[in-house]
């Protein structure tokens, strides 16, 4: 039986259709989630997709933190449920405090929208153990409120426990000390603001290339899932 | 009915690039002299019980539950106008 991850749909997500085929790309069982419905069905990881989740009213993930789905996937993350958030579920995340710190409005206040060039900092979670040490790859970034902030002992804390999973090379928006994405300390927690299921396929992956660099986050999860 | 008034504002040390495009946009239309501009939120709260200390606990249980995230932001609770207090604008009288 393939593993099956789960992508769940909040009022206004954009990206969960892409999350689910990235995840089927790879061979896994994609399984749709709701966000009215606690149930998790049974999956073994969950990916919270990119989007503007009830139109990001409040703050971007405030209010979707609450809703009932996420007293599962907070519920399950405690106990070691892998869970993927990207973009807005990054935001979620941490509004959830399953991640440290907060994202806030771009320094520049654009919405930007363009592939990025980060570096694989940490190959140590359950959804980056496909990646080489320092990589260096190429992932889509749309977002408004993609500035990672924290204070600096925490920052500190993040960098001496080799949390930061990934930073940006040329950091587009403010982000404290160039992070992208950051993993909890069990590493079954990984929160990414730019869209690896937008770099996973030849067609619609960054162009002129590579177009493919977001497909090790599915991988690493199916593997680790599969050696379970 | 008690009115609390919820205001959030991004912490000091929080950079906030909307406050400082504000504050440029200023000496444009002739204001000089303001030196910084911090942009945050109010939230207007009615409760149906008095306005007392418990409602005020009430609001700041609210506030730091879901109104701030005090990982950024910081907030403080006040009693305001209620809707009552409200129908006759202070200074002038009622017919």
């Amino acid at each position: 039986m393939p593993a099956r991850i789960g992508v769940v749909t909040f009022p206004g997500s954009q990206d969960d259709q892409d999350a689910l085929r990235a995840v089927g790309l790879v061979g896994a069982d994609p399984v749709p989630l709701w966000h009215r419905d606690p149930d998790l069905r049974q999956v073994d990881a969950v990916v919270l997709p990119g989007g503007f989740s009830y139109g990001d009213y409040l703050r971007a993930g405030a209010i979707a933190r609450f809703s009932p789905v996420m007293e599962s996937v907070v519920a399950g993350a405690r106990e070691g449920l892998p869970v993927l958030g990207i973009c807005n579920g990054f935001q979620v995340l941490c509004e959830s405090h399953l991640l440290p710190g907060a994202l806030i409005r771009n320094g520049g206040l654009h919405f930007i929208n363009r592939d990025e060039r980060l570096r694989v900092e940490s190959t140590a979670t359950l959804w980056t153990a496909d990646y080489a040490a320092g990589q260096e790859i190429v992932i889509p970034i749309k977002n408004g409120e993609g500035r990672f902030t924290a204070d600096e002992r925490t920052l500190d804390e993040l960098e001496a426990e080799g949390r930061v999973v990934a930073r940006y090379l040329d950091n587009p928006n403010g982000s404290a000390r160039d992070i992208a994405g950051i993993a909890n300390a069990a590493g079954n927690v990984v929160g990414l603001m730019p869209h690896p299921e937008h770099a996973v396929e030849e067609l619609t992956g960054p162009y002129p290339g590579p177009a493919t660099d977001g497909l090790p986050f599915f991988t690493s999860i199916l593997k680790q899932l599969v050696a379970a | 009915m008690a009115r609390v008034v919820v205001d959030v504002m991004l912490k000091p040390e929080i950079l906030d690039p909307q406050g400082q495009a504000v504050q440029r946009a200023l000496p444009r239309l002739g204001f000089d002299g303001i030196v910084d501009v911090r942009q945050g939120k109010r939230f207007e709260l009615e409760l149906d019980g008095p306005a007392d200390e418990a409602a005020l606990a009430k609001a700041r249980e609210i506030a730091e539950k879901l109104l701030a995230n005090t990982v950024i932001e910081e907030y403080t609770v006040t009693f305001g106008p209620t809707l009552a207090d409200q129908a006759v604008p202070s200074g002038q009288a009622a017919d």
